[in-house]
């Protein structure tokens, strides 16, 4: 069957069930409810005075139930730094259990090394909202017999509500915990801030274990993750790497090519309508996109602007904008550096979010919704606005979904910031190889070459226009950009489906078929 | 006032021998590209950077932005092949380093007008910068810029001209400043535009803002740029302010609206404008893209 954007998804597939394709980004809200039932979280009783610690992370997945078939959840806050997963999955396979599902938030290139659990049938199943390196390699090449699922981060909350995602243990990495297991990631040598992505983990997995590398006396201050839902809490001599966890302060980039589009996209964003006071304001960690918000912070100063509230993804330069008064409030589902964790812990301006709160579609109102101006990245974007950030130009899975499509579908303006080629490649593309976020929610393109705005937000373009910007058809883009690098030649693929796209409520809007090996 | 209006409050530097940079070199918003031929590109590199040039200059979109091409000196193994290469292409103009005197000027335009009139090409087309960059071209500057309709714009090299003047560069510009001083005279007295040199700390806006608005303050129509992280920071530097342009706007209306009355003299709040002041109001407006309705 077709989806609304053309994209054939089947309407079956093994291990994952039947599919409800994409029909557009608000289609299932308006309903006002989520048609799928709301499985009840589990229940446990614990008898005064117990103790909740192991001595070892093994005895604590010994004391969980483990069991073939079982699926592990993982938060990914400590980025590339994270070494419990891993150790997870060691213990697992040298218990024999097999046919895990492994729902971690994010996978990243420090979990390379569970690649030989995937061929060996350790993991034959796995959830995530972003994959890279060696995994994302493997598995655009077919290691999987059932095929992967991107979501995004509200998504991933609507799956474990409807128990798509049905969470048999949960392991919570934490930088500050107490014998209890109240637990936070804002103090601590490890500290990595917001602990947003894991509340639901807590909160649904049959089994959590908080695992620290700082056991603090009773009571562990904030309770991030609150006892009631923990049921074992290990002590370890570390966490992750502490260097690849959060380092120092977020840098504006260099690069002169991001500076370009950046300032590009601040432009858009000042004559767009929306930089207004009060307005709330998200954007990316890295390269242009962060670079807007120096351009901003500078317009905002000029024009004596202050906003509302910053969203998400929160990086020291984020804090510095609370610090200088220029936001009211910074709700954080997740830090990025490690003085974020220092402001998230002593500012009760700078608010730590569950990823629900933050982008869950089906509540009574997400962060996301209230969001006037976003700036986000792109692998790829089609002529139709759509955009890839989860496969690479060689098919390659190695992105991730994470909150674009939740912040795109809420946000008044979706601006998408990204060189129109990068090596020879073209990033403008007639139709992109997989889309994560439907055009309809993306308003403008902002590159060096030029800015394009959907068609369907005409007054935005007049406003663009009549600022003197550079504003172009994103067809005449997309074919100058061709002239330059030339049209690089298809992909081959195989009939075989190996990742699925879903969006934030749920309905699929794309699929990812195995690369033919060269 | 120049005599031909263009554009030229930044200058961008593009090593000659380098594709990526040149083949992006029209997406920062400089005003004009200088594709260089000279010190940027090393001994063994001049054959491979002349044709890179040649050929990039056929197929590369700098969209708005002029495009010159800084040769190597005459008295180099270099320089003629340079002009041979580059002439026939007709860039917007050709930078010629280490200027001199008038007669260097004057020999260097025979040997163009001669490859121009092999292509059949006009000789009023592709313009000349000199570049001012020794003590003797610093002495004699007024006559290579005013001799030669063909010169539209001069411009100081401060790093070289440190050098030939055995002193060291400082932030301050000190040892250079009669030298800035004296091009930009020479300059505005020709009617051409005139370029200050590189400010080299990539690192320090603060310096380089400073440094722009002074060479406003003196009379400069632009400044050399290393890095197009530097653009925006001097463009924003030598774009007129809103109240320039509104003040500019209305002496120009009123000019306009005077001269189809035939009043020739006029007053605005009691001041007498005259045909300087409309110059002067007409050159901002022009560097604001404004036009009188």
């Amino acid at each position: 069957m077709l989806n609304s954007l053309g994209r054939e998804i089947p309407e079956y597939i093994e291990g994952i069930g039947k599919l409800e394709p994409f029909q557009g980004a608000l289609a299932k809200l308006r309903k006002g409810w989520m048609d799928e039932p709301t499985i009840p979280a589990p229940n446990r009783a614990y008898l005064p005075h117990q103790s909740k610690l192991c001595k070892t992370l093994e005895e604590a997945i010994i004391r969980s139930n483990p069991h073939n078939g079982m699926t592990v959840s993982f938060h990914h806050h400590l980025r590339n730094g994270d070494i419990l997963l891993v150790q997870t999955l060691n213990i697992l396979h040298n218990m024999g259990i097999r046919e895990i599902t492994l729902a971690s938030s994010s996978l990243n290139e420090c979990h390379d090394p569970i690649l030989p659990y995937l061929v060996d049938g350790t993991v034959t199943r796995i959830f995530s909202s972003g994959i890279r390196n060696q995994l994302g390699r493997a598995i655009a090449l077919g290691v999987l017999e059932t095929p992967v699922v991107i979501h995004s981060h509200g998504g991933r909350v609507r799956s474990i509500h409807t128990g798509k995602i049905k969470i048999d243990l949960a392991v919570i990495p934490a930088s500050a915990a107490d014998c209890e297991g109240n637990a936070t990631g804002s103090h601590g040598k490890s500290a990595f801030g917001s602990i947003g992505y894991a509340v639901i983990d807590a909160r649904y997995a049959k089994e959590v274990i908080v695992v620290t590398d700082n056991l603090v006396d009773y009571p562990c201050i904030p309770l991030s993750i609150s006892q009631n839902f923990i049921d074992h809490v290990v002590v370890v001599d570390s966490i992750g790497d502490a260097s690849k966890i959060a380092t120092g302060t977020t840098r504006i980039t260099k690069s002169p090519m991001d500076l370009r589009i950046a300032k590009l996209a601040a432009d858009v964003i000042e004559h767009s309508g929306f930089f207004v006071p009060g307005f709330a304001f998200q954007v990316g960690a890295g390269g242009a996109s962060l670079a807007v918000a120096k351009f901003i912070r500078e317009k905002m100063r000029d024009k004596g602007i202050k906003g509302s509230f910053m969203l998400g993804g929160i990086t020291s330069y984020c804090v510095d904008m609370l610090n200088d008064g220029l936001f009211e409030t910074l709700f954080d589902v997740q830090s990025f550096d490690a003085v974020v964790s220092n402001s998230l812990l002593n500012n009760r301006r700078h608010i730590e979010i569950p990823a629900a709160l933050y982008a869950n579609p089906f509540n009574c109102g997400c962060i996301t919704n209230k969001i006037d101006v976003v700036v986000l990245g792109a692998l790829e974007i089609d002529v139709d606005f759509n955009v890839n950030v989860i496969t690479g130009s060689e098919g390659y899975i190695r992105g991730a979904s994470g909150g674009h499509s939740d912040t795109a579908s809420g946000a008044k303006l979706t601006v998408v910031v990204c060189p129109s080629f990068r090596g020879r490649i073209p990033i403008i593309k007639k139709r992109v190889h997989t889309i994560v976020t439907p055009g309809e929610t993306v308003h403008v393109l902002v590159t060096e070459r030029g800015i394009c705005v959907n068609p369907a937000f005409k007054e935005l373009e007049e406003n663009l226009r009549r600022a003197g910007l550079n504003i172009k058809d994103i067809h005449d883009l997309e074919i100058e950009v061709d002239t330059i690098t030339g049209v690089p030649g298809p992909l081959e693929y195989t009939d075989k489906i190996v990742g699925v796209v879903e969006y934030r409520d749920g309905t699929i809007i794309d699929v990812i078929h195995q690369l033919k090996e060269k | 006032m120049t005599k031909n209006f263009k554009k030229r409050r930044t200058m961008l530097y593009i090593p000659g021998n380098n594709p990526a940079m040149i083949q992006q070199g029209g997406v920062y918003g400089a005003d004009s590209i200088l594709l260089d031929l000279e010190d940027a590109v090393a001994l063994n590199q001049k054959d491979a950077a002349r044709a890179l040039v040649r050929n990039m200059i056929k197929v590369v979109d700098f969209y708005d932005a002029e495009v010159c091409v800084r040769i190597n000196h005459l008295s180099t193994p270099f320089g003629l092949a340079d002009l041979e290469e580059i002439v026939p292409l007709q860039p917007s103009a050709i930078r010629y380093p280490k200027t001199e005197s008038p007669e260097e000027v004057a020999e260097l335009l025979k040997i163009i007008e001669r490859i121009e009139d092999r292509h059949g090409l006009p000789h009023n087309k592709m313009t000349l910068h000199a570049m001012i960059e020794t003590a003797m071209g610093v002495q004699n500057v007024f006559n290579i810029a005013s001799m030669f309709s063909r010169v539209d714009a001069i411009t100081i090299g401060g790093q070289d001209l440190t050098a030939d003047m055995n002193i060291v560069y400082t932030p301050d510009g000190v040892g250079i400043d009669f030298a800035r001083k004296r091009i930009v005279m020479a300059a505005k007295a020709s009617h051409i535009d005139v370029i200050d040199t590189v400010f080299p700390d990539v690192n320090d806006e603060e310096g380089l803002r400073r440094e722009t608005e002074y060479a406003k303050k003196i009379g400069f129509t632009g400044k050399a740029v290393i890095n197009p992280r530097q653009i925006d920071i001097i463009h924003k530097v030598f774009t007129p302010t809103e109240e320039e342009i509104r003040k500019a706007y209305h002496i120009v209306k009123e000019f306009q609206m005077n001269t189809a009355a035939g009043i020739g003299v006029f007053a605005i709040d009691g001041k007498m404008i005259d045909a300087p002041v409309v110059a002067r109001a007409q050159y901002i407006l022009k560097l604001a893209n404004v036009t009188v309705g």
